[in-house]
C-alpha cells in the first residue's frame, strides 16, 4: 500500500481505534486535512470541528477521562499549537493520555521565523510526557506508534507529534507498514509490586489501630475500583479520596469519609490527623490535600502505590513504597491477605469508627437550607437527585468545583471530570463535548460559574454543530468566587477584580448559539428549572443560577495549616 | 463573626509525632552519570528539568559513546539525600533517559580536562615549564609569549594549579567539567 505522509497519519489513527480527531485546520495541516477529507468513507475517525484549539484539547481530555481512551487532537503549527498548550498543560498534570498530531512548517523553513513558525516540542517539552518532531515521511508512523504507546501506558499523560508540511506532502508515496508492536530500551513501566513490599504492606496495615486509606487520581486512572472497593471491604477501614480520585469509591458507602484536602471533611481530615497507617493508593500527596506538611498525619506510618517512582517520597517520606500498577499491586495485596492468618484488629476498629462517628456529628457541609437566596449547595443537591447521581459531570475551576465534589455523590470511576492538578478555568464545556460524544446516550452536566464559563464559551458553537445536549449549570453569584472567598478571609475584605460588572444575558446568549437558555433566581424554581432543563433530552439547556454571592466553601484548611486546623462555615456571617 | 476553628488536639496526643516533610539535611556534591539516546531535544529535556524543578546543575558534559545511538551525560549537583533522590527518578523519567546512576554513591574516579592560556615573559618560562611539569600538564602551543597548557585531573588539581599561576597574564581558561567513571568491575552501559 503506497500512502502519503497524510494518508499513513489517518491510517495510523484508525489502527489505535480512534474514533474522533478533535481539531481545527490551518496552512501546515492541510495536507493532512485533506487526507482526511478523502478517507472520510474508508473508516477514518470522525473530526470534530472545535472552534478555539484549546478547546480541541479540552474536549479530547474528556473524551479521555470518560473512556480511558486516549484523545486526539490534530492542530496547525504556530497559534494552533500555542493555543492548545493550556489543554496539554491540562492533561499532563492530572495524568491524562492524550495524542496531540501539530503541523509544522516545512522542514526546510524551520528556524527562519518562517509563517506561523513556533518551536512547538520547545514550548510543549515541560508539559508532555513526551514529545517528536517528525520530518521524514518515512518517521510518521513508528513515531505514532511510540506516542500512543508512551501516552497510555506507565503514568499516562500527553504526547505531541510535531510533523513538518512536508513530511505530509500528497506527491511523495511510500510503502505502509504499522507496526505491530513497540519496544522502548528507555521506557519500561513497571508491571507488579515487589512482593516483599506487598507483604510488608499487608502487615502494617493489618497491624494499624487507626487505619486510614486515601486514594487519587491514580484509582481511576489505573482502573483500580475493582480491587479498591473487594481491599476496602474486606479490611473495614475508613477511606478517603482526593479530588481527582471521586467515584474510585462509591460516595454513598459508608466507610467513605468524603474528600479530604483543603475543601475536604471534617471527619476526613481530622482521620487523616490522627491515623496511625495511613495507605495511600495513585495520589501524589498535592500541597491542596496535605496542607502544612509539618503537621500532616504526624501519628501515622505510610505506606504509598504508584506507578510513578517520582510520586513517592517527593512531599512526603514513606515507610513502604510500592511501585507499580495501581490495579495490579491492589490485587496482590488481596492474595496476600489471603495468605496470612492475621486478622484486622476489631477492638481497635470498633473504637477508631466511634472517634470517626463524632466527627460526622460535626455536620461540616451543613449550610442554610432556608435561605430566600438560592444556595449553591442547594443545586448541586438538587442536581444530584434529578440525575439520581448517574451523570457524568464536568466541572470548571473555582467554588462550584468544591461544592459539585463535596453536594455530588459519585459512586462510579470516570463520571466525575475536571482540571485538579492545573486548575484550568474554560475546561469543563469542551471537556463534557468530549464525554458526551463519547457517551451520546448519557446525561453529561457540566457544572460552572460565570467566570470559568466565559473563558470557553465559543464551544456552544460547536455544540449546536454535532448536536451535543450537554447541560450547563452555572452558578452565577456575579463573583469570581473562590477569589472573592479569598480576599474576604485573607485581604480584609479587598475586593480586587474579583466582580465582573458587565456579564452578558446568558440566556440571550445560549439562545443566540442555537440552545435553550433558562434562568432560576428564587430557591422555589430551583428543582422545577432543574426538571425542565433535563426534560429536553436533546437539547442543550443553559441553566443561568443566581445564587447567593456570600456564599463560601468550607470547610476550609488555610493555607499552612494542618488537616486538624479547619475553619467550619461560621453560624451567620455577612460578607466583609 | 462566630468562628468555629478546631484545634483540639494537644501535641502528640498518640505519642510522639513523626518528622514529616522531605527533611532540610546537608547539600552534598554529586556526581550522576546518564545515558540518554543519542536524538534531538535530549540534552534539552535534561537542562529543562534541572531548571523547572529549581535544582542546580555545577557541570555538565555530554557526548555520544562507543555506541553512536547513544550519549552519556555526567552531571555534578548539589543537594540533600532526598533531593538527589528526586533528581534521579525525574532523570529516570524521562523518555530518552535509558539508565541513570548515582556514581558518589560509591568508588569512583573522577577526571577533568582544563586548557589555559597563559602570557609569560621569555625570561619566566622555566618556571611555567616546571609547574606544567609538577602538575603532569602539557604545553600544547606557543605563540610569542602566549602559551596553551593542557591539564587533567581532579577538580580540586586544577584548581590548583591555576591558584599557583598568580602573578601570570592568564588570559583564558578552559574547563570541561569532570568526567567520571566506577571503579573496579562495575560498569554503566546500556
Amino acid at each position: 500500500m503506497q500512502l502519503s505522509g497524510g494518508e499513513i497519519l489517518i491510517e495510523c489513527l484508525k489502527r489505535e481505534g480512534v474514533e474522533f480527531i478533535f481539531g481545527y485546520p490551518g496552512g501546515a495541516v492541510l495536507h493532512i486535512y485533506d487526507a482526511l477529507f478523502r478517507m472520510q468513507d474508508d473508516g477514518a475517525p470522525r473530526h470534530i470541528l472545535v472552534r478555539h484549539e484549546q478547546g480541541a484539547t479540552h474536549a479530547a481530555d474528556g473524551y479521555a477521562r470518560a473512556t480511558g481512551k486516549p484523545g486526539v487532537v490534530l492542530v496547525t503549527s504556530g497559534p494552533g499549537v500555542t493555543n492548545a498548550v493550556t489543554g496539554i498543560a491540562t492533561a499532563y498534570m492530572d495524568s491524562i493520555p492524550m495524542v496531540v498530531i501539530s503541523g509544522q512548517v516545512p522542514s526546510s523553513v524551520i528556524g527562519s521565523d518562517a509563517f506561523q513558525e513556533v518551536d512547538a516540542t520547545g514550548i510543549t517539552r515541560p508539559c508532555v510526557k513526551h514529545n517528536f518532531l517528525v520530518k521524514r515521511v518515512e518517521d510518521i508512523a513508528p513515531t505514532v506508534k511510540k506516542a500512543f504507546h508512551i501516552a497510555t501506558t506507565g503514568r499516562p499523560g500527553p504526547v505531541l507529534v510535531d510533523i513538518t508540511k512536508d513530511a505530509t506532502d500528497p506527491r511523495v508515496k511510500i510503502p505502509f507498514e504499522y507496526p505491530e508492536t513497540i519496544s522502548l530500551r528507555s521506557y519500561k513501566p513497571a508491571e507488579a509490586g515487589h512482593p516483599g513490599q506487598i507483604k510488608r504492606a499487608v502487615e502494617l496495615l493489618l497491624a494499624a489501630k487507626r487505619p486510614m486509606i486515601y486514594t487519587g487520581g491514580g484509582v481511576v486512572l489505573g482502573e483500580g475500583s475493582e480491587p479498591l472497593r473487594a481491599l476496602v471491604r474486606r479490611l473495614g477501614y475508613p477511606i478517603t479520596s482526593t479530588l481527582m480520585g471521586l467515584g474510585a469509591y462509591p460516595a454513598t458507602d459508608r466507610q467513605f469519609l468524603g474528600m479530604l484536602g483543603m475543601h475536604g471533611t471534617y471527619e476526613a481530615n481530622m482521620a487523616m490527623h490522627e491515623c496511625d497507617v495511613l495507605f495511600a493508593v495513585g495520589a501524589r500527596f498535592d500541597d491542596r490535600v496535605t496542607g502544612n506538611l509539618e503537621h500532616f498525619c504526624p501519628y501515622a506510618k505510610i505506606i504509598h502505590i504508584d506507578i510513578d517512582p517520582s510520586s513517592i517520597s517527593k512531599n512526603v517520606k514513606v515507610d513502604v513504597p510500592i511501585v507499580g500498577p495501581v490495579k495490579r499491586v491492589l490485587e496482590q495485596m488481596l492474595e496476600q491477605l489471603d495468605k496470612t492468618r492475621r486478622k484486622p484488629d476489631e477492638k481497635a476498629l470498633a473504637a477508631w469508627w466511634q472517634q470517626i462517628e463524632e466527627w460526622k456529628k460535626v455536620d461540616c457541609l451543613h449550610y442554610d437550607r432556608d435561605s430566600k437566596k438560592i444556595k449553591p449547595q442547594a443545586v448541586i443537591e438538587a442536581l444530584y437527585r434529578i440525575t439520581e447521581g448517574r451523570a457524568y459531570v464536568t466541572s470548571d475551576v473555582g467554588q462550584h468545583q468544591m461544592w459539585a465534589a463535596q453536594f455530588y455523590k459519585f459512586d462510579e470511576p470516570r463520571r466525575w471530570i475536571n482540571s485538579g492538578g492545573l486548575g484550568t478555568m474554560g475546561f469543563g464545556l469542551p471537556a463534557a463535548m468530549g464525554v458526551q460524544l463519547a457517551h451520546p446516550d448519557a446525561t453529561v452536566v457540566c457544572i460552572t460559574g460565570e467566570g470559568s464559563i466565559q473563558m470557553c464559551i465559543q464551544e456552544l458553537s460547536t455544540c449546536l454543530q454535532y448536536r451535543l445536549p450537554v447541560k450547563i449549570v452555572s452558578l452565577n453569584n456575579r463573583y469570581l468566587g473562590m477569589v472573592r472567598q479569598w480576599q474576604e478571609m485573607f485581604y480584609e475584605g479587598r475586593y480586587s477584580m474579583s466582580y465582573m460588572d458587565a456579564l452578558p444575558d446568558f440566556v440571550k446568549l445560549a439562545e443566540a448559539y442555537g440552545h435553550v437558555g433558562l434562568r432560576v433566581e428564587d430557591p422555589k424554581d430551583l428543582e422545577k428549572t432543574l426538571q425542565d432543563a433535563f426534560a429536553m433530552k436533546d437539547r442543550l439547556v443553559f441553566l443561568d443560577v443566581i445564587t447567593d454571592p456570600t456564599e463560601n466553601v468550607y470547610p476550609m484548611i488555610a493555607q499552612g495549616k494542618g488537616h486538624h486546623e479547619m475553619h467550619l462555615a461560621p453560624e451567620e456571617r455577612e460578607l466583609a | 463573626m462566630l468562628d468555629r476553628t478546631r484545634d483540639r488536639l494537644p501535641a502528640g496526643r498518640f505519642g510522639p509525632t513523626l518528622p514529616r516533610g522531605i527533611d532540610k539535611g546537608k547539600h552534598m556534591r554529586h556526581v550522576i552519570a546518564v545515558l540518554l539516546e543519542n536524538e534531538a531535544g535530549a540534552l534539552s529535556r535534561v537542562a529543562n528539568l534541572f531548571s523547572a524543578r529549581g535544582y542546580n546543575i555545577e557541570a555538565l558534559s555530554v557526548a555520544p559513546t562507543d555506541d553512536e545511538t547513544v550519549s552519556r551525560m555526567t552531571i555534578v549537583t548539589q543537594g540533600t539525600d532526598e533531593i538527589i533522590e528526586q533528581i534521579t527518578k525525574q532523570l529516570n523519567k524521562l523518555i530518552d533517559v535509558i539508565r541513570v546512576i548515582d556514581l558518589t554513591e560509591s568508588a569512583h574516579i573522577e577526571r577533568e580536562m582544563m586548557l589555559v592560556k597563559v602570557a609569560v615573559p621569555r625570561e619566566e618560562n622555566g618556571r611555567l615549564g616546571q609547574l606544567v611539569e609538577i602538575f603532569r600538564g602539557h604545553v600544547i602551543d606557543v605563540a610569542g609569549d602566549t602559551y596553551t597548557i593542557e591539564l587533567t585531573g581532579t577538580g580540586t588539581k586544577l584548581d590548583a594549579f591555576v591558584d599557583n599561576l598568580q602573578g601570570y597574564d592568564l588570559i583564558e581558561v578552559v574547563r570541561s567539567g569532570p568526567l567520571a567513571i566506577a571503579r573496579g568491575g562495575r560498569a554503566l552501559r546500556v
